[in-house]
């Protein structure tokens, strides 16, 4: 235990002033980069009659139409692309059900171990122990972790982890001759990807309301379940960042109609090690390790969605499993398990990312993810005590990793919607929240800061949100307009839809020769 | 533990928050977990500074057999990836920032997705290209759903020669409904029975959604596929081009065979090989199927001062909008890797592109001419572009003992049709731009002794 120095009160230098964290430099495209001839040598030519062998009405009848660029050119568009972005690497982006933590660069460096990067997914078992084993272990820490019997890591992400649940679901029940279960239900809270999987399933979804309070309504819930039910599917803690306090009353309606219940573990960054779903008596959950265990978002994926179960849905797992044999592992063969619901993608899993969730969860260990959570949570309530005088709190119970705030009297009071506060934090040097989310609260923002932030930017951003509330009512135009200080402006996303234009070329169907 | 991880907090830090909130102890912000359900830590090792974690790291890599002289392909290729595709990737400003749902600061992301489904929409010569899927058999299934939603009928046609993971992919995704996924014969030139299409095609009670075909398929074969989507067409079907990307750098595009959809592994574009993923689910449509594409589309438009913009558009088909209506559950998609494919495609440019699809044909040629001299001729009679299966008497066997030669001698076709006596003792094996002559002769030579 190291002692506590005092620190020197140090306040940054005043000429510093707000932090830019985007560039400016609007770029062209790659197309109108291209200059025909251009280009730098990567691999050898071959011989000029390499596809002579080949019928010719099986090859392009025109040469192929690509913008032609140098390396250096190559290098500099991008780069000067990427400064447009704002990033976890250079700003605060509490962006609420994403947990927009810091992405270590270990994990970074440890994906790019040649043995790692170069192992091809069909490599016979022999060749490929080291991933195998580290799949292995990394599920049964998830397996720990989520209090479940067995984990896949096949899905891809979260939305591919619920259609991988729900259709182990379907294959229980089916194998219990009960085939009468056609409906799935869901809160009204819920991500939007809970229904979507339903569907995709070929399920009917049933919306439950919430109460006043923000829990799931158990009456409205025990009224909709009924011998069509196959699953419930419950977040918990739930989109509004609160733990369903009456948890064991609705899993005990759940399984008492039959049916199953499903976990969206979207949220576990909350609970590590103080709360195991599998231990509670949900059925089967997915994790988001782009959430919970830092693996990169990379600007919308990729992720990945491992899924643990219990013993009941555990014949029902995608195939391959991997298995220990004693000290070596290897891959389940096609048909070892006949009762598995099948391959839910190509190959055993995105591997690289599990590398990085691997490295993660052990840089922490089991005493260092508790810590995670409960840090992640002090940052949530601390920042939600510091804003509670500013926007309404429309829940009282105590928030887990993060919190929903409206802005319902601001914009009664002043005409200026969240959508307006969001786009002005922008100009304070913040990516906003995530805004009209979940759906239930008029107004609101859901606010979710991670465990990775300090003290200080949580007041930062605190004061940052203070003052544009201060804005709005003295000068609402100067927010209504925002962002004033970003490389775009308000998009014109109406004309975006009406008339869409998806690629640089006009949308012929046919390609133009190669501009040469 | 005063620090652990990459968390700032201090014990006073932690002190100085819990006490504006009034709370003198953690638990109170976990007051609301009913006791019963209260776990009281997690039975994990312990967690490793950064050097020990590294060593673990290491170890575990150092495990698995990259060296090998390796001819196997079977949807995932070796290439060689130009040294700027890993400086791009490894930028903060991309790989840390999420989803462009404010696009006045992430125009980064968004003008590289336009990129991308340009030099896709280009590659296929189909306008509508998705920002991505998970991978080519994630992008296959949902085609094959594409095809349903938009014939409103319920039955595909996909020919046996697709990849197996994509086929066994949308089997799963087609599992437990009303919609009928069938599989089609293949001819002993490898490629897919056009007489049995057409037989599948004229069944008056069962209309075909779609029907799906792979360019090369899964044998490596060239299949005759403007006569398989001519038949298609006939009846009313959507026909779906199931391709490897490099290969159209000098194959025919899926749009001049009139293809209506073309999905594929995008691995091959500059994304390496990590035992599987993360991938890329190519998936690009004629425009008039817009509507029907899952996943996200960037569009260009303007800002209110005019300026050029990027945004995510149309997002009406999308789960969180439309929710149970939504065209598909997708929601996270492999923005990261569609960067790595649009900067490999940036740096090659379409004469490097072309190159690295005949070197592989060519080097392909030799191994077919090294493989042949030492008693393992082609399986399949029809063309081909980098790979091909060949015949090996007890092919699993041959294949584990060049394995303990350091070679690693493609895929044992049996595992992917063990029911299929033609196939048993077939190898599928690749050569890529990488193949040097030298692995190639090794390859020859080693097949002649285990053989004797």
């Amino acid at each position: 235990m190291t002692a506590t120095v005092e620190r020197p009160e140090v306040q940054p230098s005043q000429e510093l002033g707000l932090r830019r964290v985007v560039g400016s430099a609007l770029q062209p495209t790659l197309d109108e980069l291209s200059r025909p001839g251009r280009a730098t040598t990567k691999v050898p030519h071959p011989p000029a009659d390499a596809l002579d062998r080949i019928p010719s009405e099986l090859r392009r009848a025109v040469p192929l139409g690509l913008p032609e660029l140098n390396e250096p050119e190559v290098i500099r568009h991008f780069v000067n692309l990427s400064q447009l972005n704002y990033s976890v690497d250079t700003g605060f982006y509490p962006l609420g059900s994403c947990t927009m933590k810091y992405n270590p660069k270990i994990n970074e460096w440890a994906a790019r171990l040649p043995g790692f990067a170069a192992l091809h997914p069909l490599t016979p078992d022999a060749a490929a122990q080291g991933t195998l084993e580290l799949m292995w272990e990394l599920e049964q820490w998830l397996a720990e972790i989520s209090g479940m019997k067995a984990v896949t890591l096949q899905p891809a992400a979260g939305a591919h982890g619920e259609l991988t649940g729900i259709l182990m679901i379907r294959a229980y029940h089916m194998a219990r001759g009960d085939h009468e279960r056609t409906e799935v239900i869901v809160p009204d809270s819920s991500h939007g990807t809970n229904p979507a999987t339903a569907s995709m399933a070929g399920f009917k979804t049933v919306t439950v309301k919430s109460d006043s309070l923000g829990q799931i309504d158990v009456d409205a819930l025990k009224a909709a379940l009924s011998p069509r039910t196959a699953a419930v599917m419950l977040t918990n803690p739930s989109t509004l960042g609160l733990f369903e306090t009456r948890i064991e009353k609705v899993l005990d309606a759940v399984h008492g109609a039959g049916a199953l219940a499903y976990m969206d573990g979207a949220n576990m960054n909350a609970v590590l090690g103080k709360f195991r779903p599998g231990a509670a008596g949900f059925d089967v959950m997915h994790f988001n390790t782009h959430k919970t265990f830092s693996t990169p978002h990379g600007g919308g994926g990729p992720g990945a969605g491992p899924v643990a179960v219990n013993a009941k849905l555990l014949p029902f797992l995608p195939w391959p499993r991997v298995l220990r044999d004693g000290d070596s592992f290897r891959l389940e063969i096609s048909g070892e398990r006949p009762t598995s619901i099948g391959r839910v993608r190509s190959y055993q899993g995105s591997t690289g990312v599990l590398v990085r969730a691997y490295a993660y969860m052990l840089a922490h260990g089991g005493e260092g993810l508790v810590q995670v959570s409960e840090d992640a949570v002090l940052a949530a309530n601390y920042l939600r005590h510091r804003l509670a005088d500013t926007f309404e709190m429309p829940f009282a119970q105590v928030s887990k990793h993060e919190f929903v705030a409206s802005a319902a009297r601001l914009k009664a009071e002043t005409g200026v919607r969240m959508l307006d506060v969001a786009k002005r934090l922008i100009d304070k040097g913040f990516h906003p929240p995530t805004i009209y989310f979940p759906l239930t609260v008029e107004e609101c923002m859901l606010v979710e800061p991670t465990e990775t932030e300090s003290v200080e930017t949580l007041d930062a951003f605190a004061d940052a949100l203070i003052e544009v509330v201060r804005e709005a009512h003295t000068d609402p135009e100067l927010v209504k307009t925002a962002p004033h200080d970003s490389p775009v402006r308000r998009l014109d996303e109406a004309t975006a839809a009406r008339q869409p234009d998806l690629r640089w070329r006009p949308m012929t169907g046919a390609e133009p020769v190669c501009p040469q | 533990m005063s620090s652990y991880g990459y968390g700032p907090n201090t014990a006073s830090d932690r002190e100085r928050m819990l006490s504006a909130l009034g709370l003198d102890s953690i638990e109170g912000l976990f007051s609301d977990i009913p006791a019963a359900m209260r776990a009281t830590g997690l039975d994990l090792p312990d967690g490793l500074d950064e050097l020990s974690l590294a060593r673990r790291l290491e170890t575990l890599a150092a495990r698995n057999q990259v060296g090998l002289a390796s001819f196997l392909g079977a949807g995932a290729y070796r290439h060689h990836v130009p040294a700027t595709v890993d400086q791009i990737l490894s930028r903060g400003e991309f790989y840390t920032a999420y989803t462009p749902y404010q696009p006045e600061i992430s125009q980064g992301t968004l003008q590289t997705i336009y990129e991308y489904q340009s030099l896709i929409a280009q590659l296929t010569g189909l306008d509508v290209v998705s920002a991505s899927h998970y991978d080519g058999g994630a992008a296959t299934a949902e085609a094959a759903l594409m095809t349903v939603r938009q014939t409103k009928r319920e039955r595909v046609l996909v020919s046996r020669a697709v990849h197996r993971h994509f086929v066994d992919t949308t089997r799963t995704y087609f599992e437990g409904g009303t919609l009928a996924l069938e599989e089609l014969p293949t001819t002993p030139e490898g490629t897919t029975d056009l007489a049995a299409l057409e037989q599948a095609l004229a069944e008056p009670d069962r209309p075909v959604a779609g029907v799906l075909m792979g360019q090369p398929n899964a044998f490596g074969i060239l299949e005759p596929m403007a006569e398989a989507a001519r038949l298609a067409h006939a009846a009313g079907a959507l026909f779906v081009a199931v391709v490897e990307p490099v290969s159209l750098a000098v194959l025919a595009a899926p749009g001049d065979y009139d293809a209506d959809i073309a999905v594929g592994e995008g691995q091959p574009l500059g994304i390496s090989l990590q035992y599987g993923g993360p991938y890329l689910g190519l998936l690009a449509a004629r425009s008039d199927l817009v509507r029907q594409v899952p996943g996200r589309l960037v569009g260009r438009t303007t800002d209110v001062d005019g300026r050029r913009a990027f945004v995510m558009t149309l997002r009406a088909r999308e789960q969180d909008i439309r929710r149970d209506k939504a065209a598909s559950n997708i929601c996270t998609n492999q923005a990261l890797c569609a960067l790595a494919s649009t900067v490999y495609i940036a740096t090659l440019g379409p004469h490097g592109l072309r190159d690295v699809a005949a070197g592989g044909a060519a080097k392909a040629a030799e191994m077919e001419g090294a493989l042949a001299a030492f008693g393992a001729p082609r399986v399949h009679s029809g063309p081909y572009l980098n790979e091909f299966a060949v015949r090996v008497p007890d092919a699993r066997k041959v294949h584990a003992a060049l394995l303990e030669r350091g070679i690693l001698a493609g895929l044992p076709l049996a595992d992917w049709y063990p029911d299929d006596p033609d196939l048993a003792d077939a190898l599928l094996v690749c050569a890529t731009e990488v193949t040097t002559s030298d692995e190639i002769a090794r390859f020859a030579s080693a097949l002649r002794e285990v053989a004797a």
